[in-house]
């Protein structure tokens, strides 16, 4: 004796929200059931297994045949198979775009591949997020990067646009494309300590200034892409450190305004040479697709480290690299002060942002 | 040539991709009408074609015009092999052929394919030019309004209610042809979708062609049905009531005719109810046959009650001359008229073949006196059909269970059946036929001219009277007031009024003195198919009630297998009307309504289920108890047992009680579950169960001379009784349900509305089962879905499913299945703690005794209203001038209280009218007060959701959707689809077919009717839903069958402009709940 067939269609489609995250979440049916079952908010409805079962069953079937859509948001919209309010209609959406951030923490910087799908088994035993909650969050992920991977004008407006997704997350999406599309070298040990909204706000730092968006929005290209011009005229930053006097003088002026306020003034002043060094090689550098790539890891391992090794406080280095990128302007010498603001500017928030245990 | 159609094609979207290497699809549509096809031009590559075609024009007849529907093709252009079909829709142009519907097809369909479902969709355009027909002899119907909805629709008003209409057309099923062999299910699906669609229409034209000739311009109630008779072909019925509408141009006009009972009614009306009524009287004894010689002596108990009351007898006599003859005696300035009006409706009614309605709720004073349910069934073996023009078997067939039901309704002493309708259920080549209705007294106002007009101007004139005494000072208003009161009392009682003979009862009942008006004999419990009148007094709140059974049966074939379910079904029938009797009972409940039985035969079951809506008529005494005895005294663990068990039964009776809010007012005279020993059994079910019609219900149904509510336990059928009794689970708090459409005791809906389909099947285990055990699944089964609902819609608490309505049906050897469609409504809870007419009482105490601001008064009572949207939305209708604003200075307040004082006695009496008329003199009041703010708005404002491309479409099986007004009926919906599938476990299994399924069909209903321009579906009904599976070869199929009638509605609040608002009324409910 057993329930053959059992289904509940509402004219308004009903959506619990409850049932709606455990799906997302990737539970099984008889898992979502237990949960509910032992959750308290329904405790005083008195509804018994069975019941949960048959309900839980429906709003799955539902969830599956509405994802069809969910994975062309605009089409939920002016469908007709499924009457929904509008108000949660976004509300469908917005969940099934939301993803982990340690999930996404994984796949940052990765090609969004098949290659890569293959190894979300290992990625969702890492993270404990159910390797189906992976799969649609990669996938998400990919679906993203390609509808807006080829599109004009700005990142996060066309995330926006295209899938309907609040502002946050639509910026979450935007640094998660970003980061597929340039291939950053995120996974390094070294790199662990850093979390997947460490590296959004990096990514927003990018793709704000250092895209060819950033300089023009009416540029027919994308926002996708760091600007090859701006790269390539990093290498004039060189300057700073390959001439000797000016080196001297920049480290006399940033030592001038330091004194006295910060606690690690003595490292600073032991360090400074390298420390500027560091920063100029990177950004004469970034004109290799490789070492664009290695961007974080380079920041983390030629400056980030030794600052912490000497236990700089986040308060010693914002003041340093504020006066560190504000000096150089007064140096006689320096003629790349637009170039070079456009340059500090990023690296000093990523650095400030970055520099965490 | 009486016709030209257009239809333009102008774009798709959403496609599915048809060629996999380019990700595309190459699609043209063909455009079909009859036998002219049209294509447009192949639109490369795109999912999302613009085909912007020209206008393709179909010149045709009116008669192909009401047949035919529009069929729409989408292919895929194929170069080198043959064109690929997407899918297909069909249009009903049946809408745009009546002036009054819709003028212009126009929208997003989506594109259906049996096999694959919905596949994108297309927008259409569609037009219909109509030319006058000059031809007398023609056969085509266009105009003739159809209307699923069993009442008179809201925008209309009733001129006429001629009658019964009926019709069959039959054809052989092309699933069963031999050419099914050899093609596609595709195609053989579609042959049965277009024939059932042809067919449809055939059978429209054909009831609308009888209509015409009756003299009527509609339909209402009108229910079309399939029968798959599988082999011996195909049946598609239908039923309904024809009437001349009116369309109300301007709801506001006083139209007393129509809604004679909220304003102050006329007298005539009333006359004619008392008469029939005459509780004395007593009659010959003798058959109630017309032919019956009438004696009776003059003696009249109610003449000291009421000047009216001087009553002649003649009301059970079924002939006219009765009448006349026997009215002179008693009824002096009443009698002539009174037999006059009822002769003329005796005659009116006798002129047609089956007096039947199939409306469920009627305009106020056309329903007079209820008797109780008829019903009859009968067993038959089916067929071929050899020559499908002349249907004559099924005809006949019908024919003989509709003499029957007359019969029934005549040994009643009623010359009517209303709340009328039939069904079948088929299983391999037995078919059940059965039609049940409720016999009734109906007045003759709206079957006769004549008589209609008289009493227009008499109601007029009574009208006038009412509202210029109101106006005068106290003492005239008492006076008036008083004499409303009068004649408005009976409303509320007098449909339970016996129509029947006291001393020559068609079956063992025990009549008392209505507890309303204490003239008329009432029967103690009465059971109609109708919904509640709204007039009628209720005391509580009612609930859903089903009584649930399962019978084995042996399998068997042919002549056998009739015989074997036609001397199961008068047990089947029995068992069925003890468990409504006895859940009725521990409910304290005396009434059902909207009573529906369905009995379902399998290959080796009987399945039989009873639905309907109890509740506590205050004008029917107080049931008793139900009483528990044992047999084998002596045992003391035995008699424990007993005593436990009756504890139990008493308890939930007492929990019931104060669930439903039953506090009946003490009688003093009148013993309330008295000890008398009553017979067991005083149903009004009347029923027979053969194959031919004249054996009468010659099934006692009183069961010997046991004692009233006795359950014997040695009984092992108490047992079950008792342990079915105890098993119903009690609605989770919040919930209410009915299958009725509204519920008594709850007034203040808000607008949150859900409909839903919910399917179950349930495959019984192979070892052979007992009718007990058999009775426990069917039990547990129907139960568990309720508990499911009750728990899907928890978030829409407090809430009412209202229409809740079962099917079941045995698909298969050892399958169950268990269809439900409903309503759930959400309601204002703070509102309904407290009885509407209770909390009316206080308030107006308070404003009394508190000598507020007078002002407080004139609010007060519009609250009142206000709890009840129904009758101040009619009420409302006759308002017809400007009245005093309230800032206006020039207010009486000291006449306020004058009336205070009177009205509040007859409040207390529970006067009907007098709430209209407060609402007449107050309505602007209401509407110029200050006060509507916070909560009343707050109620409406969670309601839209803007931002959706898509027309929100809403649905209900109710004839009305609650805080709206239907402004245009825009044509019948009456849809038919099968899908089917063979890749079934690919689709989520059977559940996850049948769920996208339905979901579709819902979609094609909402998208047709935003095509004709509508915003809601009204009077849904899912009529079929005959499901099919083979897992082991992977499939499935579904037949579903839906109707309604496509409206627009306006929200009241949208309404602004037009000054009486019930909305505004429900505005001044919070604020004076404020105030106070």
């Amino acid at each position: 004796m057993s329930m053959e067939l059992d289904v509940f269609v509402g004219n308004t489609t009903i959506i619990d929200e409850e049932v709606y995250q455990l799906w997302l979440d990737g539970h099984s049916v008889s898992d979502a059931v237990r949960m509910r079952l032992e959750s308290d908010a329904l405790s005083e409805c008195e509804a018994s297994g069975e019941v949960l079962h048959s309900d839980t069953m429906d709003q799955y079937r539902t969830f599956q045949m509405c994802e069809r859509l969910l994975h062309c948001p605009s089409k939920l919209a002016n469908q007709l198979l499924f009457q929904i309010p509008a108000h949660r209609q976004a509300m469908l959406i917005e969940r099934y775009y939301e993803f982990d951030h340690t999930f996404a923490r994984e796949v940052l910087g990765k090609k969004l591949s098949k290659g890569t799908k293959k190894d979300l088994d290992d990625i969702s035993l890492k993270t404990g997020v159910a390797l189906k909650s992976c799969r649609r969050q990669f996938d998400n992920f990919k679906r993203v990067f390609k509808v807006v991977e080829e599109l004009k004008g700005p990142l996060v407006e066309n995330v926006q646009h295209h899938f309907l997704l609040s502002d946050s997350l639509a910026r979450d999406y935007a640094a998660v494309v970003f980061f597929a599309n340039s291939r950053f070298e995120t996974g390094k040990r070294k790199l662990q300590y850093l979390s997947f909204q460490d590296f959004a706000f990096c990514a927003g730092q990018l793709i704000s200034y250092w895209t060819v968006g950033a300089v023009d929005n009416m540029m027919e290209d994308m926002d996708v892409d760091l600007e090859k011009e701006f790269l390539h005229d990093l290498k004039d930053l060189k300057v700073l450190v390959n001439d000797k006097d000016m080196l001297d003088q920049h480290k006399s002026l940033v030592c001038y305004q330091l004194k006295g306020k910060i606690k690690a003034f003595s490292e600073m002043e032991a360090n400074f040479k390298n420390l500027s060094r560091a920063l100029i090689n990177i950004a004469s550098k970034l004109t290799n697709t490789k070492d664009v790539r290695d961007l974080f890891i380079d920041l983390v391992e030629k400056f980030i480290e030794p600052c912490r090794s000497d236990k700089w406080t986040v308060g010693d280095l914002t003041l340093f690299l504020t006066h560190y990128t504000s000096t150089a302007h007064t140096l006689e010498m320096f003629r790349f002060q637009i170039l070079w603001e456009r340059y500090m500017g990023v690296i000093k928030s990523c650095i400030l942002k970055m520099y965490h245990d | 040539m009486p016709g030209k159609l257009k239809a333009k094609i102008v774009a798709g979207r959403h496609l599915p991709v048809m060629d996999r290497a380019s990700d595309l699809t190459d699609a043209f549509v063909e455009v079909k009408f009859g036998n002219t096809t049209f294509k447009t031009d192949v639109y490369p590559k795109s999912l999302n074609p613009q085909w912007n075609s020209e206008w393709f024009k179909f010149e045709v007849d009116d008669e192909d015009l009401q047949d035919e529907p529009l069929q729409i093709t989408v292919l895929d252009h194929d170069t080198y092999s043959a064109n690929d079909a997407i899918g297909k829709v069909y249009i009903d142009i049946d809408p745009l052929l009546s002036s009054e519907a819709a003028t212009v097809i126009s929208g997003w369909f989506p594109i259906y394919d049996t096999i694959h479902g919905i596949r994108g969709e297309i927008n259409v355009l569609v037009k219909v030019e109509l030319f006058n027909d000059l031809n007398r002899f023609r056969q085509s119907s266009c105009g003739v309004k159809f209307f699923c909805t069993t009442s008179i629709p809201r925008c209309y008003r009733a001129v006429m209610v001629h009658g019964f209409v009926e019709e069959l057309v039959v054809n052989e099923d092309p699933e069963y042809q031999w050419i099914d062999r050899i093609r596609t299910p595709r195609a053989s699906n579609e042959a049965r979708q277009r024939l059932i669609s042809l067919m449809s229409g055939e059978l429209q034209r054909k009831i609308g062609l009888k209509v015409l000739e009756m003299g009527g311009n509609a339909v209402v109630g009108y229910l079309q049905c399939f029968d798959l008779e599988g082999e011996s072909g195909l049946v598609v019925r239908a039923i309904g009531t024809a009437c001349t509408l009116d369309k109300l141009s301007n709801t506001y006009t006083p139209a007393t005719a129509i809604n004679p009972c909220n304003s102050s009614p006329s007298k005539d009306i009333k006359e004619a109810g008392f008469g029939e009524e005459a509780p004395g009287v007593p009659l010959s004894s003798g058959p109630p046959t017309p032919l019956r010689a009438q004696t009776f002596s003059s003696f009249s108990p109610s003449k000291s009650y009421s000047r009216q009351s001087s009553s002649s007898d003649t009301e059970l006599s079924l002939t006219p001359k009765t009448g006349m003859g026997s009215g002179g005696s008693a009824g002096k300035e009443a009698g002539p008229l009174k037999a006059l009006l009822r002769q003329q409706t005796q005659t009116a009614l006798e002129q047609r073949e089956f007096p039947f309605f199939t409306l469920t709720s009627f305009p106020p004073g056309f329903l007079l006196h209820v008797g109780g349910v008829v019903s009859a069934r009968s067993v038959k073996l089916l067929d071929r059909i050899h020559n499908p023009d002349e249907p004559e078997t099924r005809d006949a067939w019908w024919e003989e269970i509709r003499q029957e039901i007359k019969s029934h309704a005549k040994a009643l002493g009623c010359h009517a059946v209303v709340g009328y309708s039939e069904s079948t259920s088929i299983c391999e080549e037995v078919c059940i036929l059965s039609a049940s209705g409720t016999a009734a007294i109906l007045s003759s106002r709206f079957m006769q001219d004549s008589a209609l007009d008289t009493e227009h101007r008499l109601s007029r004139q009574q009208a006038s009277v009412f509202t210029s005494g109101a106006e005068k000072g106290e003492g005239d208003m008492g006076s008036t007031a008083s004499l409303g009161f009068e004649d408005l009392m009976s409303p509320g009682c007098a449909f339970c009024h016996i129509p029947y003979d006291e001393l020559n009862m068609p079956f063992p009942a025990q009549l008392t003195y209505c507890h309303c008006c204490r003239r008329y004999k009432v029967p103690d419990v009465l059971f109609t198919t109708i919904d509640l009148p709204t007039e009628a007094n209720v005391t509580g709140k009612g609930c859903l009630i089903q009584a649930r059974l399962c019978r084995t049966k042996k399998k068997a074939q042919g002549e056998g297998n009739a015989t074997a379910i036609s001397n199961l079904l008068p047990f089947l029938e029995y068992e069925l009307h003890t468990q409504l009797m006895n859940k009725l009972k521990l409910r304290s409940m005396n009434a059902l309504f909207g009573l529906r039985i369905q009995i379902s035969v399998g290959e080796n079951m009987l399945l039989g289920l009873a639905s309907a809506t109890g509740v506590y008529l205050t004008a029917l005494p107080s049931p008793g108890g139900i009483q528990i005895a044992g047999k084998t005294p002596s045992d003391i663990t035995y008699e424990q047992h007993i005593s436990n068990m009756q504890k139990k039964i008493n308890d939930t009776i007492a929990k019931n009680k104060e669930l439903y809010e039953i506090n009946p007012p003490d009688l003093v005279e009148e013993v309330i579950g008295s000890p008398i020993p009553e017979p067991r059994q005083r149903s009004r079910l009347f029923r027979s169960h053969s194959e031919s019609s004249d054996e009468v219900s010659e099934l006692d149904l009183s069961h010997g001379k046991k004692d009233a509510f006795v359950l014997e336990i040695d009984d092992t059928d108490a047992v079950e009784d008792i342990h079915s009794l105890l098993t119903d689970a009690p609605t989770p708090p919040g919930f209410y349900s009915c299958n009725t459409e509204i519920m008594p005791g709850i007034y203040n809906w808000t607008s949150a509305l859900q409909m839903f389909t919910s399917v179950r099947v349930f495959r019984l285990s192979n070892v052979n089962l007992t009718n007990q055990g058999l009775n426990k699944v069917f039990n547990d089964l129907c139960e568990n879905l309720l508990k499911s609902l009750y728990f899907k819609l928890r978030s829409m608490v407090p809430c009412c499913l209202c229409h809740v309505n079962f099917t079941v049906a045995v698909p298969e050897d050892e399958l169950i299945q268990v269809a439900v469609t409903a309503v759930a409504m959400s309601f204002d809870k703070d509102q309904t703690q407290e009885n509407g007419r209770q909390s009316i009482d206080k308030n107006l105490m308070k404003a009394i005794t508190e000598n507020e601001d007078q002002l407080q008064f004139p609010l007060e009572l519009s609250a009142e209203s206000s709890s009840n949207p129904l009758n101040s939305a009619k009420g409302l209708s006759e308002v017809s001038g400007p009245l005093p604003s309230a800032r206006a200075p020039s207010v009486d307040y000291s006449s306020f209280t004058d009336r205070c004082s009177s009205w509040i006695e007859q409040l207390r009496l529970k006067a009907h009218t007098i709430r209209c008329g407060s609402i007449k003199t107050m309505s602007s009041l209401e509407k110029a007060s200050p006060l509507p703010e916070g909560r009343s708005r707050s109620l409406r404002s969670n309601r839209s959701y803007a931002g959706s491309s898509v027309t929100v479409v809403k649905m209900t099986p109710l004839s009305f959707i609650p805080g709206t007004k239907i402004i245009k009926y825009l044509g019948i919906i009456n849809m038919f689809f099968i899908r089917e599938t063979t890749s079934l476990r690919e689709e989520g299994g059977v559940s996850g077919f049948l769920h996208s399924f339905i979901a579709e069909v819902f979609a094609m209903v909402r998208a047709h009717v935003a095509a004709l321009g509508g915003n809601a579906v009204v009077s849904y009904n899912m009529k079929e839903c005959v499901f099919m599976e083979n897992p082991n070869k992977n499939q499935a199929q579904c037949l579903i069958n839906v109707s309604g009638d496509a409206v627009i509605f306006v929200r009241e609040s949208e309404l602004e402009a037009t000054p009486p608002q019930p909305h505004s009324a429900s505005a001044q409910t919070s604020s004076s709940g404020e105030g106070t």
